[in-house]
């Protein structure tokens, strides 16, 4: 059927599948900034290198310590996490009664020194990364061939999409975590400690970043730059799901990674641009986002 | 009155003997990509690299004062071009040489016409520096696209990888790569089966090498370079494209991407450079001094260009005793005096500003045949310098009469 549109069906599900695959990081990363925007309303532009720093974490966790993939990716991010609360308890706080502006110019700002620090000792060309073994290998599906890894790329971010969302959204500490940003003086006023609620969501969205961070360490180089590639693209993402919303961001990144697969291809050239010109639409017909609320 | 006039007669004769003292004051700028994907091909090792050569050969020429800076041009040609004119212009720089990025290079190499000062290309690899777009104040040394496609492309047809799928940078270099290696297959015997191109700096393969795989090409040639390469090289492997019967061809790999994959990825490449670490005594000597700079780090054929490309330039510089406003003199001067550098050997530069040399044909060893670090290739052939470059008259140069 499909080929009197001159495409073959077999091509276009596997870009389809390709471009969910990529949507799964596109996921994870928009996930966390959502949450720490909706939460924080902080814009934290140094998701990309907290993202970077997973991979370099578990690429350290490997040279040091011989713990592989799967420890890796509790760790890396427990790790990232911390530096994330070190990073909220010593400059973020100080800035939520203030514009977006500053939160976003302060969290520039870092990401730029932890990629020339990481730039400054390991170069730039990257370092080396196997898929563990357990997940080598592929299936042929018929229309493509399956890498196994990023069958479980998809699989593991799925889950972990979900289970952020049901936590914030349908449990009590979510609960509490909603109401503490829209009126934090009166949570405190119940008796909740909303200043380490704020620093541990802080430390879960790095969390988030790194353990995206860590996925990606076995497929994409691990480089200073890789977070400054991506990070671009997330925002865009984020913008168009709406800031704020934890599931325009899950839904917004797989269907966009989905619609870049498809360019890829179509129209390879403009792969890099596609998103942003959705980007340019959605906020002329729906300003606050296709899921935002208007502020 | 006449004490006056002999004052000044005397600082006249003073100030006229400058010019015939032996002083030679040069400055030299490295541009290159200090930040991004290229930036362990050229980058800081380039400007170790010219450090180098300026110690080498103002400890033996002390008449010489050679100053060196350094600038990061991004990969964008408009600040490339206006980091070039504000230092040809405000800050003086007689000799700018690197620039990997061929987009880049391009433009710098227009600046260095419309200024007529210097240009030597290391990192840069369209083989139109030197072809179409040629001009009399650029020199193209280390490299180029020609060479890659006919040593690699080549070589690999002759193996038996007779249809082929490119894979390529959408921009001047990947372009350049494409063409010149797909002229090479047809020549060889071989046919072309398609190709995509893909954006610079991208991340995620996995839908180009789809497309590759579908195409049922033996061969997908990586028109690529850098952290694109390493990509393409990883996911590949991810993709089963080596088990399901398809090779690769890095048309641009160098010693520190192949550090990146690490061997097991890597093994059994087959790649062209023109100057290798391990070579020789003189090139481990070399690369031991250069590592007390870039201690963890592996030199690159662009890294060596660079040393002897500022070697070169500044025995022109001593032979016209230092008058370097005229660029294109230098620049003449230069492919007047035949090149003998430590790295390069003996060699020449052509009238389009090509410099020759061998090229060597170089195949990744497998993780066991690997006995210390670094220790990455097997040299599989030489290619000597008269044809490993585009013959002289195929190039469309202008300035190549007949």
């Amino acid at each position: 059927m499909f080929e009197m549109f001159g495409i073959s069906s077999q091509a276009l599900f596997g870009q389809l599948l390709i471009g969910l695959i990529n949507g799964s990081f596109y996921a994870l990363l928009s996930l966390g900034l959502a949450v720490i925007f909706g939460m924080l309303n902080i814009i934290n532009f140094s998701h990309g290198a907290q993202y970077m720093m997973g991979a370099f974490a578990a690429y350290l966790i490997l040279q040091y310590s011989g713990l592989g993939y799967w420890p890796a990716l509790i760790i890396a991010p427990i790790l990232v996490g911390i530096t994330g609360v070190i990073v909220e308890r010593l400059f973020l706080q100080w800035l939520y009664k203030l514009d977006h502006l500053y939160g976003l110019l302060l969290t520039f700002g870092l990401a730029l020194i932890f990629e020339g620090v990481a730039r400054n000792y390991f170069g730039s060309a990257g370092l080396p990364y196997t898929v563990p073994e357990s997940l080598q290998g592929g299936r042929n599906l018929g229309f493509m061939f399956l890498p196994n890894y990023r069958a479980w790329v998809i699989g593991g971010s799925l889950v972990v999409c979900f289970g952020t969302w049901f936590v914030i959204e349908r449990t009590r500490l979510g609960a509490y975590l909603r109401a503490a940003t829209e009126n934090p003086t009166l949570v405190r006023a119940f008796g909740i400690n909303v200043p380490r609620m704020i620093t541990l969501t802080y430390g879960f969205g790095v969390a988030l970043a790194a353990f995206a961070g860590v996925m990606a360490a076995p497929i994409y180089n691990v480089s200073p730059q890789m977070g400054s590639e991506l990070i671009i693209v997330v925002f865009a993402v984020v913008v168009i799901g709406g800031m704020g919303s934890i599931l325009g961001a899950i839904i917004t990144g797989f269907g966009l990674g989905v619609i870049e697969g498809l360019t890829k291809y179509f129209f390879p050239e403009a792969s890099n641009t596609v998103i942003f010109v959705i980007m340019a639409i959605v906020l002329l017909v729906r300003p606050a986002g296709l899921f935002g609320r208007r502020a | 009155m006449r004490k006056t006039l002999g004052l000044a007669a005397l600082a006249a004769v003073l100030a006229c003997g400058g010019a015939s003292a032996q002083q030679v004051n040069v400055k030299i700028g490295v541009l290159s990509d200090m930040s991004s994907l290229y930036a362990d091909i050229g980058g800081p090792g380039s400007v170790a690299a010219a450090k180098m050569a300026i110690a080498d050969f103002t400890k033996d020429h002390p008449d010489v004062k050679v100053e060196l800076i350094s600038g990061d041009h991004q990969n964008k040609p408009d600040i490339g071009s206006q980091i070039a004119n504000q230092w040809y212009d405000v800050d003086k720089v007689d000799l700018i040489i690197d620039v990997p990025n061929s987009g880049v290079a391009l433009a710098v190499s227009q600046v260095a016409n419309q200024k007529n000062k210097v240009f030597i290309v290391s990192g840069a690899a369209a083989s139109d520096i030197t072809g179409p777009k040629c001009n009399a104040n650029t020199i193209h040394w280390t490299y180029d696209t020609w060479m890659l496609a006919n040593g690699t492309g080549t070589a690999i047809v002759k193996t038996g990888g007779d249809s082929w799928f490119f894979l390529t940078a959408d921009y001047a270099f990947g372009h350049a790569l494409e063409r010149d290696t797909m002229a090479a297959v047809e020549k060889a015997g071989g046919k072309v089966l398609g190709k995509v191109r893909h954006p610079l700096n991208t991340n995620d393969f996995s839908s180009f090498l789809l497309q590759a795989q579908s195409s049922k090409a033996k061969v997908i040639g990586l028109a690529n370079a850098g952290g694109d390469t390493i990509n393409s090289i990883k996911q590949a492997a991810e993709f089963g494209i080596v088990k399901g019967g398809q090779s690769l061809a890095g048309l641009l790999v160098f010693a520190s991407d192949v550090a990146a994959l690490g061997l097991p990825t890597a093994q059994g490449l087959v790649l062209t450079e023109t100057w290798y670490w391990d070579m020789n005594d003189t090139n481990r000597a070399w690369t031991k001094r250069w590592q007390q700079e870039r201690q963890g780090k592996w030199p690159t054929m662009i890294h060596a260009g660079v040393y002897a490309g500022i070697t070169h330039y500044l025995k022109a510089a001593v032979a016209l005793k230092g008058n370097l406003s005229d660029g294109k003199a230098v620049v003449a001067q230069m492919k007047s005096m035949p090149t003998d550098d430590p790295l390069f050997g003996k060699g020449t530069i052509r009238p389009d500003g090509r410099k020759v040399h061998p090229a060597y044909l170089l195949e990744v060893k497998k993780p066991a045949d690997s006995k210390y670090p670094g220790d990455f290739y097997n040299i599989r052939a030489t290619i000597p310098a008269d044809e490993a470059f585009r013959p002289l008259k195929e190039g469309n140069c202008p300035l190549v009469s007949g």
